[in-house]
């Protein structure tokens, strides 16, 4: 019996197609001729290549971050790598039927309609998409139903031209280009994401997407989003990411700046399913990722929830800075991890205004040989009256060669604070499957069922269509993790 | 129902079942009675299809099919059910959910569609009146939290709504109180019928007071050593086990 959780055979990967798409590139590496390449190809404004350059310099004397994450990878060539990769354009498409037919045919086969009168996996829903493939977004739908509002919703580097105001005032308040070294990277080379407002008092009317695909082979996709809720405002926003099936490794480094006024609230959802390598470990996407919000002023509250399942490696922290009085931060996070996976993933909560609350919920469910690391920070600065924390991750484990390990780190600046802490990990348990076999439910099924219901807390924080989703992709993720 | 034939079973090396024989027909009720380690639950986990037990010989007809050629699983779908003695826990999956889950597997393999919503509630419904089980207790995760008497209500529960043709209950009425017993061998009394049979493993007569069986076996060292009627469960309470080992050692 305690071989039916050894076995570990292959899962398929059902994004790993390619598309014959006719491209324009930037020349291989990395150097300062590269970066003025990139901001020319985007006609950007001169603040915007002095911002990017002094990123850049600032990067060429930071160290790449090796020791502390519980990862390992191969030494990256950053000369290695291509930073710029569009699909060929025509200028100023009027309509979809000008945008390359295989383009449109890659986001069918993804499931994404590129349509506003079609339907994301054809549920009832009402889902604004904005669609970046390698290094530019295509097509964002919906523009014009939100624009009524006073809602911009566009590409980042639509925004940079359309609304260089807003976009000087908030870019790097959230996470400067001194914060890191993918941070660094990204604010040097980053080209293209999405760019997020909604104005005072504004209930945004539909979920705001955007769907991200590395496409090009040998190239590195440095997103940048930046999510601004002005006073009162709501809005919830996903972000879901594909890619093909390549023996190397490709590098995803984004930054997401998120800003929440008084009274605003943000809630940020993602599934992530970059290819996560075959299942000897060849090939798949190294996701280093910095995702951070403000709540800048009192009564605001942002929530992450991730789905994370792909990727080779991943490297990510969704946080939330608490400046603002009562404000409200959440993470819910699942992180599966199978084969040869490592995932080194949690948040941050840094308590600075009085009253302020925040939840985390983690739950890591590792597989075949692979590593799930839950890397948390609670941090209640001195002042920060009345600050809450409660804290649970919970570590699954299938078989008997993987890994789960938890880092929650706190520090406490004021007394009044009350921090809450509960961990757990816990085995599939034969007992379990067989009690489940026992009442006609297959191997299958059976850990389908028990896996949704120990990640059940983070998939209710989802919107439904995503959630959906999930469930499903989530079975795909653990498909042969027993045998 | 079912005929089982010089069934030999181990685990780790160590034979539990040494030749055991049983035939149960529609509509039977069988009890099975016997000492602690005398292979009784090692019995229902075999029948179930546990692998941690290797079957070194013997054969077992269950509906006209080899039951141990079948996954346990296809044997559930056969129409097998085991009320365990320890329900586990599965937490964050609701009772509901759980049995949706279970019906439309069985209902699949049979060929049929699965169930409407609006019937297999009312099948819901029904089924927690005939066991007495609270509505709140479906709709909670699988036996989480609940307490022993609650669990194995919930077994009762389970095979209610599955309406399996051939039923094992192994010890279910261990750790019961006297209400909880009554509710429990309420909840089997009114799913007998005809074509349904049951082998009930029990240590202690109290339960066939509840649940009348036609025939009761004492099981000693892997084998059935004596068969009767309720009488001999009464004989047994009075009398114990001890008579039976000597018996069947002299018998040896």
């Amino acid at each position: 019996m305690a071989d039916i959780l050894e076995e570990v055979t292959g899962s398929e990967y059902k994004y790993g197609f390619t598309s014959d798409i006719e491209m324009d590139t930037a020349p291989i590496g990395l150097n300062e001729s590269i970066i003025r390449f990139i901001s020319e190809k985007k006609n950007e404004p001169a603040w915007m290549l002095e911002y990017r350059l002094k990123a850049y310099s600032k990067w060429l004397t930071m160290k790449e971050p090796k020791h502390w994450p519980h990862v390992s990878y191969p030494e990256i060539d950053f000369q290695n790598i291509i930073y710029y990769a569009a699909p060929k354009l025509k200028k100023e498409l009027a309509s979809l039927d000008e945008v390359d037919p295989e383009l449109l045919k890659t986001f069918e086969k993804l499931g994404i309609s590129l349509e506003e009168q079609k339907r994301l996996t054809g549920v009832q829903s009402n889902i604004a998409v904005d669609a970046v493939i390698d290094s530019v977004s295509v097509k964002t739908t919906f523009k014009e139903t939100l624009a009524e509002k006073g809602i911009i919703f566009c590409s980042f580097s639509e925004a940079v031209q359309e609304h260089p105001e807003l976009v000087r005032k908030y870019m790097g308040t959230v996470v400067p280009y001194t914060d890191n070294f993918y941070a660094a990277l990204n604010s040097a080379v980053f080209t293209d994401g999405s760019f997020c407002y909604i104005p005072k008092g504004v209930r945004c009317p539909m979920e705001l997407s955007t769907y991200f695909r590395i496409n090009a082979s040998g190239t590195g996709q440095f997103e940048r989003t930046l999510i601004i809720a002005d006073e009162g405002a709501y809005v919830s926003y996903l972000e879901g990411c594909t890619a093909p099936m390549r023996d190397e490794n490709q590098l995803h480094a984004a930054v997401v700046e998120i800003i929440a006024h008084k009274n605003a609230e943000v809630k940020y959802s993602t599934v992530q399913n970059w290819y996560p390598g075959d299942k000897d470990g060849k090939g798949g996407i190294y996701n280093f990722v910095t995702k951070r919000g403000i709540c800048l002023e009192d009564n605001s509250k942002i929530s992450w929830t991730q789905v994370e399942t792909g990727s080779a490696v991943t490297w990510k922290y969704p946080s939330v800075i608490l400046k603002g009085n009562n404000s409200v931060g959440e993470f819910y996070s699942v992180a599966v991890t199978n084969h040869h996976q490592q995932a080194d993933t949690g948040t941050k909560m840094i308590h600075i205004g009085r009253n302020t609350r925040s939840t985390i919920v983690s739950k890591g469910i590792s597989a075949g040989l692979s590593n799930n690391s839950y890397r948390g920070l609670v941090k209640i600065h001195k002042g920060a009256k009345n600050a809450r924390n409660f804290s649970q991750c919970d570590s699954l484990l299938m078989g008997d060669k993987c890994g789960a390990h938890t880092f929650p780190y706190i520090e406490i600046k004021d007394q009044s604070a009350i921090v809450e802490h509960e961990a757990t990990t816990s085995k599939i348990g034969e007992d379990q499957l067989f009690y489940c076999k026992q009442r006609g439910i297959d191997t299958e099924k059976a850990i389908a069922l028990i896996v949704n219901g120990y990640c059940k807390e983070v998939f209710n924080q989802l919107p439904m269509e995503f959630a959906v989703e999930a469930q499903k992709l989530l079975a795909v993720s653990l498909e042969g993790s027993v045998g | 129902m079912i005929s089982i034939k010089n069934l030999h079973a181990s685990i780790d090396g160590k034979e539990i079942l040494k030749g055991f024989n049983l035939e149960v027909n529609a509509g039977e009720v069988h009890a099975i009675m016997g000492p602690n380690g005398s292979g009784k639950s090692t019995l229902a986990s075999v029948l179930a299809g546990r692998e941690d037990y290797e079957v070194t010989d013997g054969k077992v007809v269950f509906n006209n099919k080899d039951l141990l050629e079948m996954s346990p699983e296809d044997r559930a779908r056969e129409g097998l059910f085991l009320a365990f003695q320890y329900p586990v826990e599965i937490p964050g999956v609701s009772n509901i959910n759980f049995l949706k889950t279970a019906i439309t597997e069985i209902r699949q393999y049979k060929g049929l569609p699965p169930l409407e919503a609006k019937d297999f509630l009312k099948l819901v419904k029904d089924k927690q009146a005939m066991v007495e089980l609270q509505g709140s207790l479906a709709n909670r995760s699988v036996n989480e939290g609940f307490s022993g008497g609650e669990k194995k209500r919930n077994e009762i529960f389970q095979m209610a709504m599955l309406e399996p043709s051939l039923a094992i209950l192994d010890e279910t009425d261990s750790g019961l109180d006297i209400d909880a017993l009554r509710i429990v061998a309420g909840g089997v009394n009114k799913l007998r019928s005809s074509n349904r049979s049951f082998i009930v493993i029990t240590h202690y007569q109290r339960l066939l007071d509840y649940i009348v069986p036609d025939f009761v076996h004492v099981m000693y060292n892997g084998q059935i050593v004596k068969t009767g009627t309720k009488e001999l469960a009464l004989e047994l309470e009075s009398k114990g086990y001890d008579w039976i080992k000597k018996e069947t050692e002299q018998a040896i």
